[in-house]
């Protein structure tokens, strides 16, 4: 090889690198919203059924709890209400934040296994410049994507009903939203390590997120429930985030330092969780 | 030989103490068609993958146009094109917006990428398909449409894992001549293999894998020539007779190897040995006199043969 010949085969190298390190700058900045736009793609798909059950999903809950069960409930306490206010007021802030748990709670398991198995997109993604970190945060994105609206349109709902004392109330979607990706989180590394469907999923719907529905506070304030049972509520995101709306929702008295726990301990599940799928993810791709 | 796009030395991947890749050592040139040829387990996915920047190495050193994928995957791999082992379209989008949502990937404007997925739709035959589900499409649609994905961002490199198997042969031609086109335009191309008419009809040079380990390298002709004869004679007795009859002809041609259903016989005239067997009074049930291929030369290097 002569000298010429090695210089020339050094700038074509040089060049195919440049040229990389340049394209590889948008994807390494925008991949997570790449991902997040694919599953939206994807959502499109069932978009009637997402619309249907967001706002068919309230009316039903506000019907039957706060109406029907509130008129039972509403003539036995008496004129003091619960906590001081109507019952229809009292559960609605739980009933939002349980649902926006919902949606997450689904957003966080089927997506998250059918990307590594039954539809192996994240493969794909992996290969293409998306990074593993990419694809949790994109995930991530694309279950709050679909939860705000839905704990909008409850919120809307709410009002509707008469549900929220005060406009102060709308804070509800803020801390609603918190809950559902905090519970959300906490689920997500554990169905993205998901190597073989043996039922995990309707697992975590009965003995997660079902019990938790009623023993955080839900239908009764969690002081009723014996003291050995009142730990549930204690590190239920749930009763954490309830307890959250109805301070937002009609002022619920309680000491500030706990509002401030609800808020950290929703937060770091979220943090951990978030930190957690990430690692799971990256690790699984990388074999 | 123009500049190396790849450089791998001493490549190794192990899982705990198992090594998939053995310290392989290669370079493909840019333009080139570049095949790992090996059976099932030899290491080639194993090294695809590391080559594509999604697995990282245990040992040794790789470069991906002039990068290490170490600290540049995302760079390398906005420059690679992908056809992995198995199709991993998303079944819940349909063809086109296959082509569209993974050209956002690599951060395509979406006015760009529609375009572009028309023309690569074209190129792989599935125009008339644009609007269907992935899944009402064939298995040689589905790979197609694989490939086609993975030119969206006109990759400098493209590798196929296994890029025909499980296809009928009208399927794997039509593949072959796409894959020839984008040859002819200049793609780099790494594919690996198990098939030995593929490993002819793409490489221009190859290596042979086996237990993660290189075997040989060269062009398919050079392993042709230096590691089996010109031709093969392939005869057959019936199983019960193959082992006796090897032992009395244990001598002819170059070299001999008895396989469980037949015999092959390595010489530069085939059709002069099988003379030879005819006159000592053997008479074969079947015979075929053909030109060595790489299967030969796989088979003599390992002392198996490649599709188990």
């Amino acid at each position: 090889m002569t000298v010429n010949e090695a210089r020339g085969m050094r700038s074509v190298t040089e060049a195919a690198r440049e040229v990389a390190i340049r394209a590889g700058a948008k994807p390494r900045r925008w991949g997570s919203w790449y991902v997040a736009e694919h599953r939206i793609r994807s959502m499109r798909s069932y978009l009637r059924t997402i619309i249907a059950t967001s706002i068919g999903n309230p009316v039903v809950y506000l019907f039957a709890l706060g109406v029907g069960l509130a008129s039972l409930v509403d003539r036995n306490v008496g004129a003091g209400g619960v906590q001081g206010v109507s019952y229809l007021a009292f559960v609605a802030p739980a009933l939002i934040a349980s649902a926006a748990v919902t949606v997450a709670a689904e957003e966080c398991t089927y997506p998250m296994m059918m990307g590594f198995k039954w539809n192996p997109i994240f493969y794909a993604m992996n290969a293409a410049p998306i990074s593993g970190k990419q694809i949790a945060n994109g995930m991530i994105i694309s279950v709050l994507v679909r939860m705000v609206p839905t704990t909008i349109i409850y919120f809307a709902v709410m009002l509707a009903f008469g549900a929220v004392p005060s406009l102060v109330g709308g804070l509800l979607v803020l801390t609603a939203s918190l809950t559902g990706i905090a519970v959300g989180l906490v689920i997500m590394p554990y169905t993205a390590s998901i190597q073989e469907d043996k039922g995990q999923m309707a697992m975590i719907q009965r003995f997660g997120i079902l019990p938790m529905f009623l023993f955080s506070g839900t239908f009764f304030p969690l002081s009723q429930l014996p003291v050995y049972l009142q730990w549930i509520g204690w590190i239920s995101p749930l009763w954490h985030g309830t307890q959250l709306g109805r301070v937002a929702s009609y002022g619920l008295a309680e000491p500030a330092w706990l509002t401030a726990a609800h808020i950290a301990y929703l937060a770091a599940l979220g943090v951990v969780g978030w930190k957690l799928t990430q690692r799971v993810v990256v690790r699984r791709l990388n074999k | 030989m123009p500049a190396p796009v790849i450089t791998a030395t001493s490549l190794t991947k192990k899982y705990k103490e198992f090594a998939a890749v053995d310290g392989i050592s290669f370079e493909v040139a840019a333009g080139e068609s570049f095949g790992l040829l090996g059976p099932n387990g030899a290491g080639k996915s194993t090294t695809m993958r590391m080559v594509g920047a999604v697995s990282t190495r245990t040992s040794g050193d790789l470069s991906v146009l002039g990068l290490d994928p170490n600290h540049f995957g995302p760079e390398i791999r906005s420059q690679l094109g992908v056809v992995p082992q198995a199709d991993n379209l998303d079944q819940e989008l349909r063809v086109r917006d296959n082509l569209i949502v993974y050209g956002r990937y690599f951060g395509i404007p979406l006015r760009q990428i529609s375009k572009k997925a028309d023309e690569l739709l074209e190129f792989a035959q599935l125009s008339d398909r644009a609007k269907s589900k992935v899944d009402d499409l064939s298995g040689g649609m589905k790979r197609r449409l694989t490939i086609a994905r993975a030119l969206v961002n006109d990759p400098k490199i493209l590798l196929l894992d296994e890029p025909t198997t499980g296809l009928d042969p009208q399927a794997r031609h039509v593949l072959w001549d796409r894959l020839f086109r984008l040859k002819e335009q200049g793609t780099t191309l790494l594919l690996t293999t198990h098939y030995m008419d593929e490993a002819e009809q793409l490489c221009d040079r190859l290596v042979v894998v086996d237990k993660g380990t290189i075997m040989a390298e060269g062009s398919p002709a050079e392993l042709i020539r230096t590691h089996s004869s010109r031709e093969v004679l392939e005869v057959r007795f019936g199983s019960e007779r193959n082992a006796v009859v090897a032992e009395r002809i244990a001598g002819a041609g170059d070299r001999i190897e008895v396989l469980p259903d037949r015999i092959l016989i390595y010489s530069a005239n085939g059709e002069a040995e099988l003379v030879k067997l005819t006159e000592a009074g053997l008479d074969p049930i079947t015979s075929l006199v053909r030109r060595s291929s790489l299967e030969d030369v796989f088979l003599r290097l390992t002392g198996r043969s490649l599709i188990e």
